[in-house]
Parts: C-alpha cells; sequence; structure tokens
C-alpha cells in the first residue's frame, strides 16, 4: 500500500520534473528540474532495494554532473533574449507528435515481451547492490569499463589543450 | 507491543533526534565561537546580553542574536531571480540537517526484550550517503550566488563551489582507505570493529582500532577536507570578507541570512560527528568495547558519577575563575557558576542515591545497556566537542589561503596524497594476508 503510494508520488516528480527539463527557458531553471528527476529517480531505485545504486545516482548525478552543467550554463551567460530567440516556435507541436508516437509504442513493447511478468517485478534482489556493482563493473564488463577511462582522459586532454596553449 | 510497532516508533524517534540535533548543537557552537575567539585575543569577550542579570557568560547574546535577526528589515533585491534567491538558504540548511541519520549514538541494547537502536538509518551503504547528501549542498552556493543578481555573491558562489568539488575528489578518496581496512561501508560495523584492538601482522598492539591510528594519513586528509567542504577558515574563499564582502549570502538579510548562518555551523556540527564516528572510534569508550560495559555495571555507573563530576567541578571552576578574574561577578551573577555548573556534583550524587534506594546493590536488568548506552553517547558527545573546539580554534589562529594557493593545494597536494595513501593502504593490506 504504502510502497504503491510512494511508487505514484515519486514517478509523477520524476515525470514532472522531467517535464520542466525541456520545458523552462530559463537554462538554471531546466538544470535545477534535472537535479529533482534524478532525485525522483533514486528514489525509485531505492524503492527497488538498490540502495547503492540510488545513493550513486544523487552522488554522481546530482551532485557532481549537473554542478558541472550549472557552471557552464553561468559561464556561457545567456541574455534573456539570446533564450527568447532559441525557443523552438513548432515546440509545442513537436512534443505533442512525441506523445502521440510513445503512446502508439509503449502497447507495442509490451506485445514484443508477452511472457515478461510486469506487475511483480522483474529485477533480482541483489539488482544495485554495491556487490552486483562492483562486480558488474570490474569483472564482467572490465575491458569496456577501462575503455571509458580512456575516453574520458581523452577529453580532459582536449579540454587542457584547447584552454592552456602553452603549458 | 509488538516487535514491528516498536521498531518503527523507534527509528521516527531516532530520525526527529538526529535531526534536531545539530540545532540544538548551533547556539552553543555561536557561544564558543564569541568565547573561544575572545581567549585566543585576549578579550573578555560577549557578555552584556542579560535576561533579569543572568548572563550565563554571553550564552544569552543567543536570544538577543534571535530578536534582532527575526526584526531586521527582510529584503529581496531588484533583478533577482525570486524563487532560486528563496530557494538557497532553504536548501542549504535542510542539505546540513540530513547527514546525521546515518550516526549511531550507542550500540543498539535490549530493554524488557525489545531491542532498541540509537541510530535513525542503518544502510549498508551509509558512508556514501554522507557524502551524497554534502554534495548537494553545493548547489545552495551555486543559486545563492546566482540569483542574488550581485556580482560579489557570484564570484562568492563560484569559487565556493569549485572549491568544493575539488576537495570532495580527496574526501572520498580518504574515506576509500577506511572503507579498504575495516572492509565494509556500513557506519555502525564501520564504529563495532572500532572498538578492538588493533592486530598488525597477527600482533596486537596496545592501541584501539580507531581509524586515526589505521588511517593516519586519511585522517589528516579528511580532516582538512572537511574543513575546506564547511567553508571554514583558512578555506572560507567563499565569505573571503577583504574581498567579496560577505560572498554568496551579501545580498540576504533577516532570516534567509540567519538560515543561512545556521548552516554553516550545523554543518560544522556534522563534520564534528562524522570525523569522531569514522576516525576517532564514533561511541567507543577506548580499551572498554560494548561486552566490557555491559559485564561490569557498577564500573560503568562509578565512572558515569566520576565523569559528571568532573565535568561539573572543572566546567564550574573555570567559569568562575574566568567570571571572578575578568569579568568581576555581582549580584545574580556570582551564583551562575554553581547553578550552571556545579550543578554537575548534585547530579551525579542524586543518580547514586536514587539507585541504591530503590535497587540496593543488585542492578535492574535493563540497566546494565542503558548504563552502558550513556557512557558511550558522553564519548560521542566528548569527541564531537572537542573536533567543535577544533573548527573555532583554527579559525582564529590561522590565515585565509589565496585562491589560486587553494586550488594548487588540493589539486596537486591533497589528491595525489589520497592516491598515494590508498596504494600504501592496499599493499600493507596484501601483505597482511
Amino acid at each position: 500500500m504504502i510502497e504503491t503510494v510512494l511508487f505514484y508520488i515519486l514517478a509523477a516528480a520524476l515525470i514532472g520534473f522531467g517535464l520542466m527539463v525541456i520545458t523552462r527557458t530559463n537554462p538554471i531553471a531546466s538544470a535545477m528540474a534535472m537535479v529533482g528527476a534524478f532525485a525522483g529517480l533514486a528514489g525509485l531505485y531505492a524503492m527497488l532495494n538498490a540502495r547503492f545504486l540510488s545513493i550513486i545516482q544523487i552522488l554522481v548525478y546530482a551532485g557532481g554532473i549537473m554542478v558541472l552543467v550549472i557552471f557552464v550554463i553561468m559561464l556561457l551567460n545567456l541574455e534573456p533574449e539570446d533564450l527568447q530567440r532559441m525557443r523552438a516556435k513548432g515546440f509545442v507541436v513537436l512534443l505533442a507528435l512525441i506523445g502521440v508516437g510513445a503512446a502508439i509504442v509503449s502497447p507495442m513493447l509490451f506485445c514484443v515481451i508477452p511472457n515478461k511478468d510486469w506487475a511483480n517485478g522483474s529485477v533480482s534482489p541483489e539488482f544495485g547492490s554495491m556487490a552486483s556493482v562492483g562486480a558488474k563493473m570490474f569483472a564482467d564488463h572490465l575491458f569496456p569499463f577501462e575503455i571509458l577511462s580512456l575516453v574520458l582522459l581523452t577529453a580532459v586532454v582536449g579540454a587542457l589543450v584547447l584552454a592552456k596553449r602553452k603549458l | 507491543m509488538d516487535n514491528q510497532l516498536f521498531t518503527l516508533i523507534n527509528i521516527a524517534v531516532m530520525t526527529v533526534v538526529m535531526w534536531i540535533t545539530p540545532l540544538q548543537f548551533v547556539p552553543f557552537m555561536i557561544w564558543l565561537e564569541r568565547k573561544g575567539s575572545a581567549i585566543i585575543q585576549d578579550r573578555i569577550g560577549p557578555n552584556r546580553a542579560e535576561i533579569l542579570g543572568v548572563r550565563l557568560f554571553g550564552m544569552i547574546h543567543n536570544f538577543a542574536d534571535v530578536v534582532k535577526l527575526l526584526n531586521k528589515e527582510n529584503i529581496t533585491p531588484s533583478g533577482s531571480n525570486k524563487f532560486y534567491y528563496w530557494l538557497a538558504p532553504f536548501w542549504s540548511m535542510t542539505v546540513s540537517l540530513l547527514p546525521l541519520l546515518i550516526i549511531p549514538l550507542a550500540a543498539p541494547i535490549m530493554v524488557g526484550g525489545h531491542n532498541i537502536v540509537f541510530q535513525a538509518a542503518n544502510f549498508d551503504v551509509g558512508i556514501l550517503y554522507v557524502l551524497s547528501i554534502t554534495s548537494m549542498g553545493v548547489f545552495a552556493v551555486i543559486l545563492a550566488g546566482w540569483a542574488s543578481n550581485s556580482k560579489f555573491s557570484l564570484l562568492g558562489g563560484l569559487r565556493s563551489s569549485a572549491q568544493m568539488i575539488s576537495y570532495e575528489l580527496s574526501m572520498g578518496l580518504a574515506i576509500v582507505g577506511l572503507l579498504m581496512v575495516y572492509q565494509t561501508t556500513q557506519v555502525s560495523a564501520i564504529v563495532e570493529n572500532q572498538g578492538a584492538l588493533v592486530t598488525a601482522w597477527g600482533h596486537a598492539l596496545p592501541l584501539p582500532n580507531w581509524g586515526i591510528f589505521l588511517q593516519p594519513f586519511g585522517f589528516i586528509l579528511f580532516l582538512v577536507a572537511s574543513f575546506a567542504e564547511t567553508n571554514r577558515n583558512p578555506f572560507d574563499l567563499a565569505e573571503g570578507e577583504s574581498e567579496l564582502v560577505a560572498g554568496y549570502h551579501i545580498e540576504y538579510s533577516s532570516v534567509k541570512f540567519a538560515l543561512f548562518f545556521m548552516a554553516e555551523y550545523s554543518n560544522m556540527v556534522v563534520a564534528a560527528f562524522v570525523i569522531s564516528t569514522l576516525f576517532l572510534g564514533g561511541y567507543q569508550v577506548p580499551y572498554a568495547p560494548t561486552e566490557v560495559l555491559m559485564a561490569h555495571p557498577h564500573g560503568v555507573l562509578i565512572a558515569l558519577c566520576v565523569l559528571v563530576a568532573l565535568k561539573g567541578g572543572v566546567l564550574g571552576y573555570i567559569f568562575q575563575v574566568h567570571g571572578e578574574r575578568q569579568e568581576g561577578l555581582k549580584g545574580v551573577r556570582k551564583a551562575e557558576p554553581f547553578f550552571f555548573a556545579y550543578l554537575g556534583y548534585g547530579l551525579a550524587l542524586a543518580a547514586i542515591v536514587v539507585l541504591f534506594l530503590s535497587f540496593g546493590w543488585t542492578l535492574p536488568d535493563w540497566a546494565p545497556g542503558v548504563m552502558a548506552a550513556v557512557l558511550q553517547l558522553g564519548a560521542l558527545l566528548a569527541k564531537v566537542f572537542f573536533f567543535c573546539w577544533l573548527f573555532v580554534w583554527v579559525r582564529w589562529t590561522l590565515p585565509r589561503f589565496r585562491y589560486d594557493q587553494l586550488m594548487r593545494l588540493g589539486w596537486k597536494v591533497m589528491l595525489p596524497l589520497a592516491l598515494v595513501n590508498l596504494l600504501v593502504t592496499g599493499l600493507v593490506l596484501l601483505t597482511q594476508k
């Protein structure tokens, strides 16, 4: 009972914040709405008993990445007129089209995977625990994980080269 | 009462207790800061506010502060973004009250067949919870700086958030060293581990198994990083009065400023709790783990009474000597040291008399657990008070860093040192296997 109520509250918050991310004119407002969306997602993870995932969701995405995003937005220093100009005219139409498309596609998903037990949850109790995430990252998918760190290193080196011409 | 309901009520009570604990510490911290700075600078410090002649050595100033802050004009600067301008102080206060939920105040005890825990949330990933909540505190600073529509606050906000992000890395890495030593991320398990003695290569050393002895380097890194995270001197560039007037909260007045002010102090209290829990054994009394305390209830009772009396005596002596030498106590103020601190004697005596009259020499079943919990709570609070004082002490002793020095320290000194610490910890752990 409590779980159902909590789920709908969190899901509504997640969808509401998600909509705010794409409808706000002010980029800071969008970024803060995204923080709220991450918090809702973390709550959903916590309800799946995936405590590690939910905390990492807050720690890495809300606390780390979104701070950097807000930094970038502040340093860009966009004027309100620029923002008005950037706002697409047919945005609402596009949104409506996406909504209709999603309404058509989502029942098809249920037909494609008919044997999935959607109601009773399909994640194992181990889902999102520290041990299972660690095993996935450092045992099953170690090579892609290391490659990803190389990609990030490339980005850091690239940023340094662009920012500091003479070191 | 069935067990499930009992657990629910227990957790709810503990949640409220841990939520308001930092709030209770805030007036004490403000008083400590004022009197501490006065002692360090050889002044008398604030002692003029009074209620009917009672001054309590400047503690009444907290009431004066509240009245003053509530009566100030509540300004909203023009051109500010109203919603985020108002959101920032509330965000700051909320985030600073949350992390204490995972701190255990004492070992769980059994009373009348019920298991009572003194910890609101016992996750398996408790330490990460503290890190994730404190990382959310950056938004308050950024939003306050940005929404005020003032270049000083924007500069303060950007500086402070850059500083907090930089030092979060070393803080996290210092904690990783601790996790490698204790092999768990559950805070209650870490504290339980700290009750034993240190064993190195099979030999027991006469030292408690505390983080500060197992990870001395990690302790220093964590301490420095927590000073930076709480925006305290020598890392208080967010405020930097000489450069930025007051940093990110320059445009805030009245209650909104009070929220930022209280959040700063409650952040300090939270940091003191976290450091004492992770590195100084939490609630553990040195050389006396929970089982030993449970087995010797009479010893615990005597220790409690002696400590309470000692605390009352020392505090009373300090207040009386300090008061008479520097302030010349007159009238009702003459009785203050007695009322305020010598009360400890009376409490200790009353506890012994009441217990003896009601139970004689045989203590009831619940007594060992309850008394052990009280002693452990006292041990934790003693450590916390020490760190609260350390925060004040450092602020009034060290000068502020320059911004480039701050960044160099964070990225070029502390981060490599934290990585080296991890490497050494790993190597030592390998040789111990």
